[in-house]
């Protein structure tokens, strides 16, 4: 049951984009084509379960205090982790290239930009420093949790890419004034969609 | 002269926020007041102007493969640094910004300086080029948070000019923020590129 309010809360409540701000840069630059947002949602997927794990681990054995070196290394947290999500994605792109050509292809060039999605950092640093309700009391998730609730963060991600693509192949068939041509239109639909997934507050606490 | 040219190509010709769309989670996130969105338009100028003084310094011995690893790392400690800066002198708005600190690290305005300037041009240009930009990227996010607390709160920098009752509180939550730079942009547009 608390897994699926963990699900329910990070793909629909808290959606990453429409109201955690988070990975707006891809969210606003790759979503012209709903292919090209599809793959893209499906890169971020994969980097985002991948790096939480990973962080999640290295934080909890090597940064706290009760880890295996036994001193408190949390001020390292920022340089670890991004140091750990830019060399996973370099990894993930070899390891793709060799046993999954087709997958390689189809992912191409939004892999090596996911480094700098703030949406991979930002729920790495989330899972581990904030404390979660989803219904029972507040706790720091344990490793289970951490897992569900990126992954589920992630589809959220997706989600929100894949219904914006699909408005924006909408916009661009329309006549609309020069100076609200680009971002400016694009970021008042998205204030429309949020404004839409808002309903959704509240749902679970 | 050269070097207020620099700054003032940041403020306005080249407006991080405005123009080249650059470093948008933190310009959405953090303005749900005037005060929140200079502390971290200030916060971002600070990283990025040291760390485009660091990098210009360090870049003629980069090897040209690890490039981007040790700018982010470069970055990074400057991160770490602003965060106990703030941590220790102003806890209440490092908690109000909270996870948006860190992720100074990602914002694509820094590493993109850093790419685009700092690595070819000298300590001094940098440091310049570095303020200009921050200079644009606080004015930006001040202004956007202003918009928002007067229509979310009837207030600008805590000075209520109406009743909070008044206040949509939309703005001062996601929609707004995505809303309120759209038309921004939109009169930006207007004004500073002259199109109709």
């Amino acid at each position: 049951m608390e897994y699926f309010l963990i699900i329910i809360a990070a793909i629909f409540v808290n959606n990453i984009v429409l109201s955690q701000f988070l990975g707006i840069c891809p969210f606003l630059g790759v979503s012209n084509k709903l292919s090209t947002a599809s793959g893209m949602s499906m890169a971020v997927c994969f980097v985002i379960t991948l790096a939480t794990l990973v962080t999640w681990l290295i934080n909890r054995y090597f940064l706290l205090p009760e880890g295996i070196f036994g001193v408190d290394l949390t001020f390292l947290r920022t340089i670890a982790f991004i140091l750990v999500i830019a060399s996973l994605v370099q990894m993930v792109e070899i390891v793709l290239k060799k046993i999954s050509p087709s997958l390689y292809q189809a992912l191409g060039i939004f892999l090596p930009l996911i480094t700098t999605n703030c949406a991979v950092l930002g729920v790495a640093i989330d899972v581990v420093t904030k404390q979660f309700t989803f219904g029972g009391e507040a706790h720091y998730l344990n490793l289970g949790e951490t897992m569900v609730y990126a992954f589920a963060t992630s589809l959220g991600y997706g989600l929100a890419m894949v219904i914006f693509a699909g408005l924006r192949e909408h916009l661009a068939l329309n006549n609309i004034p020069k100076s609200f041509r680009g971002v400016p239109i694009a970021l008042i639909t998205v204030g429309i969609l949020a404004l839409a997934f808002m309903g959704f507050s509240g749902m679970v606490k | 002269m050269k070097r207020f040219r620099l700054i003032l190509d940041g403020l306005v010709k080249n407006n991080p926020t405005f123009v080249l769309i650059l470093g948008m989670c933190p310009t959405l996130a953090t303005t749900t007041s005037a005060i929140n969105g200079l502390s971290m338009g200030l916060a971002t100028l600070f990283v990025l102007t040291l760390s485009n003084m660091a990098i210009s310094a360090i870049a003629p011995v980069v090897p040209d493969k690890v490039h981007i690893p040790a700018y982010i790392v470069v970055i990074a400690t400057f991160v770490t640094l602003i965060q106990f800066l703030m941590q220790a002198f102003t806890p209440g708005m490092y908690e109000t910004l909270g996870l948006f600190i860190p992720l100074i690290v990602v914002n694509c305005i820094i590493l993109g300086r850093a790419e685009a300037f700092a690595s070819k041009n000298g300590i001094l240009d940098s440091a310049c080029d570095g303020l200009g930009v921050g200079l644009g990227f606080t004015a930006a996010l001040t202004v956007l948070g202003a918009v928002r607390e007067l229509l979310g709160g009837g207030s600008v920098f805590g000075l209520q000019l109406w009743s909070a009752d008044y206040g949509m509180l939309a703005f001062v939550m996601a929609p707004g923020a995505f809303l309120c730079l759209g038309y921004l942009m939109v009169l930006f547009n207007k004004i500073a590129k002259k199109e109709k």
